[in-house]
């Protein structure tokens, strides 16, 4: 076996260090420990002439060890790996002793400093025998993109990426791309339409040539890591024939079943075959298997749609035998866009939502004042009056301790538009019933000043109830609105014919599924977790997987939209960098002594190790690309097998006992 | 007979506690020189035998210090070495060592103060129980 050669450097660092530390006496007493071959001080170690000491003694004197104490190896660690490789030496066969942050710089008494650095320098010594050479692997990152969901945060970044020149798959669950977006009417504070400003996008997500879209599609499993994941997508079958389908929305005229739509929050219909709205991306027809008397009836009944279609893109065998197909995709990084889920208020029974015909979610009231929407941009009651007067009332099922803490960011601003509609299309007296106005935003707090000006009544105070139960004539015929006035510590009762409820944004009902598809973690509010709130906010801990929008937690469409823009530079950067340089320090298994046991599988928050049957035996595998080196399989491991390079037992254990010498 | 000096092992993880310690030093926060730094990737790395080497060699005390639970570079590292801790601290007291001799902390890297206020505790507190029994066994077999 090669001897052990190790050289140690010991730097003044000005006076910082050689002001508390005896460096001298360090430097020689470390000359005097087992296998140093080499001690030396130096005035500032991390300077050129200082870092060429050590790579002249390397080449001189065949130095296969060096330990450097110095200033924090937070600092200055690569700094001395660098040197070291620079003589020609492996950079893991180095080891830092930190004498100026953890001694010099906490310590008056030079005595006692100086026995403490040589404590540590010791340390270091015992450790880097045995430092063992590691390798930085590298692995090449595949430029295709995956994004999931087709809301507007998803559709930004694909584009994004596209018009880099790089190919995007788009994968979007219904049977077409626009998300929440599309199915609002305005957008605050500049009141433009969310359809005019979005279709154009949609049209650009469409045709683009590096956009491959998968719509109607979920993805149902994904595998590999950063640079080089798999994913299998499922088309879900549309029962037509999407290659001779042209969209001409004849099937859907000729269909003679109705179902609630739910575009329009079910407050018009659809057909049975379908094209969710004018705009769809891709425009395509699609039949409700669920609903299709075609379909349920195994050929028997109806057929319209198949008599009717010029193009022959609905035939009985589209109907009755399409089935859903697997598509596998290979992509570097992935883009979670999954969007968020309205909070459904009839679980706050007070509010009467789903008991009383005009009481609204935002939602509806969106598809409500569409030019394009079921009433034809008309706000009317579902008698078809219009309203006398109208409550809004704020925050439901957002700051409140019995359904989100949360704040969900956009309603009070959504509030004030509405407000503002229903100045605009009716005579109505606005009611505001908020907690507190938060305006924060380019042009928000304008906008509240304007709406104050129009005449809305705002009224500080949580609604207790609505009702419909009159105690004057004035309410007769009406839903009341109780609730107290902060302001004037009274309470009130305002009569309204509408009302609408600001319900919060949450986490989809299936977060819990994507989540566990893309390794991703989530808040105790249900939303993806980010790898660090102010200085990593589209990053996940799974690395190569980003997230953007509302999936993340509720935001507004400009604050999506400069999200999205983010992931699709972090795909983007990751891409021009065309390879992953994985981390050195991490697990290893021996497999001689493994048992197989998965109790590493177990606890590895990442999915690094999975136990695997060779050649009949269980034994662990990591995947390097996934370890992160945290080190806590090697901790539960029963046998050892597991340890984590460059801070295996006998370093550590080494370090240990040569800290406690005396 | 010289004053006793109580010797304190402390697995600190890179990304946070160490980072502390860093920082105290930076703002030149003094604390007692009884403390040697271990610097581990995370404390769920920390491996109950390194904690049992410290104690055999002649340590007094050991500290095992990280992120707090939402900065972990590791996503959940805290909790990993919390369940460990438990255990170890079980174990550590059938041995007869007493309780205030390991010391679980989060300490983020904003934290020099904190730091240094630890250090200075768990010495003022090893002073008053004096040498590990570990050490005393072991110094009167030798």
């Amino acid at each position: 076996m090669e001897e052990t050669r190790i050289g140690v450097y010991i730097c003044h660092c000005g006076l910082n260090i050689a002001g508390t530390v005896d460096v001298e006496e360090v430097t020689n007493y470390a000359a005097t420990l087992p296998s140093v071959v080499v001690s030396r001080d130096y005035r500032y170690m991390c300077s050129d002439p200082g870092q060429d000491l050590i790579k002249n003694d390397i080449k001189e004197l065949k130095l296969n060890r060096v330990v450097v104490a110095s200033c924090s190896p937070r600092m200055h660690e690569p700094t001395f790996r660098k040197a070291c490789q620079d003589g020609g030496l492996n950079p893991y066969l180095y080891e830092h002793a930190n004498i100026r942050e953890h001694c010099s710089w906490v310590h008056d008494d030079k005595k006692v400093a100086t026995e403490k650095a040589k404590d540590l320098v010791r340390a270091a010594i015992k450790r880097v025998y045995y430092h063992q050479p590691l390798e930085v692997k590298e692995v090449p990152v595949n430029p295709k993109v995956l994004v999931v969901g087709g809301g507007i945060a998803g559709m930004q970044a694909a584009l994004d990426i596209a018009n880099g020149g790089h190919q995007v798959y788009l994968v979007e669950r219904e049977p077409s791309i626009g998300g929440h977006m599309i199915q609002l009417d305005r957008t605050f504070p500049t009141l433009d339409c969310s359809e005019c400003i979005l279709t154009p996008k949609m049209a650009d997500v469409g045709h683009h040539p590096f956009i491959e879209l998968l719509a109607y599609s979920e993805v149902e499993e994904v595998s590999g890591s950063i640079g080089q994941f798999k994913v299998k997508v499922k088309k879900k079958a549309r029962h037509i024939d999407e290659s001779k389908c042209v969209g001409c929305g004849i099937c859907e005229e000729k269909c003679p079943w109705k179902v609630p739509s739910e575009f329009e929050m079910g407050l018009g219909k659809r057909a049975v075959v379908y094209i969710p709205f004018a705009q769809a991306i891709p425009n395509l027809a699609t039949v409700d298997v669920d609903h299709c008397v075609y379909i349920q009836s195994n050929g028997k009944k109806c057929g319209a749609c198949i008599k009717f279609c010029e193009a022959k893109a609905i035939t009985p065998e589209t109907l009755l035998n399409q089935t859903d197909q697997i598509i596998e995709v290979e992509v570097g990084s992935i883009i979670v866009a999954t969007g968020y889920d309205q909070f459904d208020p009839s679980v706050i029974p007070q509010y009467g939502y789903g008991r009383y015909d005009n009481v609204l979610t935002g939602l509806h009231f969106e598809r409500m004042t569409c030019a394009a929407g079921p009433t034809g941009g008309k706000v009317v009651l579902k008698d078809g009056r219009e309203p006398e007067n109208v409550a809004i009332i704020h925050c439901v099922g957002s700051r409140d301790q019995n359904y989100h803490e949360y704040c969900s960011r956009v309603c009070c601003m959504y509030g004030l538009k509405y407000a503002h509609l229903i100045k605009e299309l009716t005579d109505a007296d606005v009611y505001e019933f908020y907690i507190d106005m938060r305006c924060f935003g380019e042009g928000y707090e304008e906008f509240y000043k304007r709406l104050s000006e129009e005449g809305v009544n705002f009224i500080r105070g949580k609604v207790a109830k609505v009702t419909d139960v009159a105690i004057s004539d004035e309410e007769k015929g009406k839903l009341i609105v109780v609730a107290e006035d902060t302001l004037l510590g009274k309470l009130i009762r305002v009569p309204a014919d509408m009302v609408i409820l600001c319900a919060a944004l949450e986490a989809r009902a299936d977060a819990d599924k994507v989540a566990s598809l893309f390794t991703l973690n989530r808040r105790a509010d249900g939303f993806f977790l980010e790898r660090h709130v102010k200085l990593d906010p589209v990053a996940t801990p799974t690395d190569g997987v980003f997230i953007c929008g509302c999936c993340e937690g509720p935001r507004d469409i400009p604050d999506t939209v400069a999200q999205a823009e983010a992931t699709a530079a972090k795909a983007l950067s990751l891409i021009s960098k065309g390879k992953i340089t994985l981390e050195a320090a991490i697990a290893n298994v021996d497999e001689t002594k493994c048992l197989g046991c998965g109790r590493c599988e177990e606890i590895c928050t990442f999915h690094a190790p999975k136990v695997i049957s060779k050649n009949g035996v269980m034994v662990s595998e990591l995947n390097e690309t996934l370890c992160k080196g945290c080190g806590a399989c090697a901790v539960v491991c029963p046998t050892g097998a597991m340890l984590i390079r460059h801070f295996t037992q006998e370093e550590i254990l080494a370090q240990v006992s040569a800290l406690t010498e005396v | 007979m010289d004053e006793f000096k109580p010797q304190i092992i402390a697995f600190t993880c890179n990304w946070c506690t160490y980072a502390a310690a860093d920082l105290a030093g930076t703002s030149r926060i003094h604390y007692p020189p009884n403390v040697r730094i271990v610097r581990v990737m995370c404390s769920s790395m920390v491996n109950p035998m390194y904690v049992f080497k410290a104690f055999e060699s002649g340590a007094d005390g050991v500290l095992i210090a990280g992120c707090h639970l939402v900065d972990c570079h590791y996503i959940d590292g805290p909790v990993k070495c919390d369940t460990m801790f438990a255990r170890l601290k079980k174990m550590l007291h059938t041995l007869g060592l007493e309780d205030e001799r390991l010391r679980h902390e989060m300490i983020s890297a904003s934290e020099g103060v904190i730091f240094a206020q630890v250090i200075r505790e768990m010495v003022e507190q090893l002073k008053k129980l004096g040498p590990s029994p570990f050490k005393i066994r072991r110094e009167a077999l030798v």
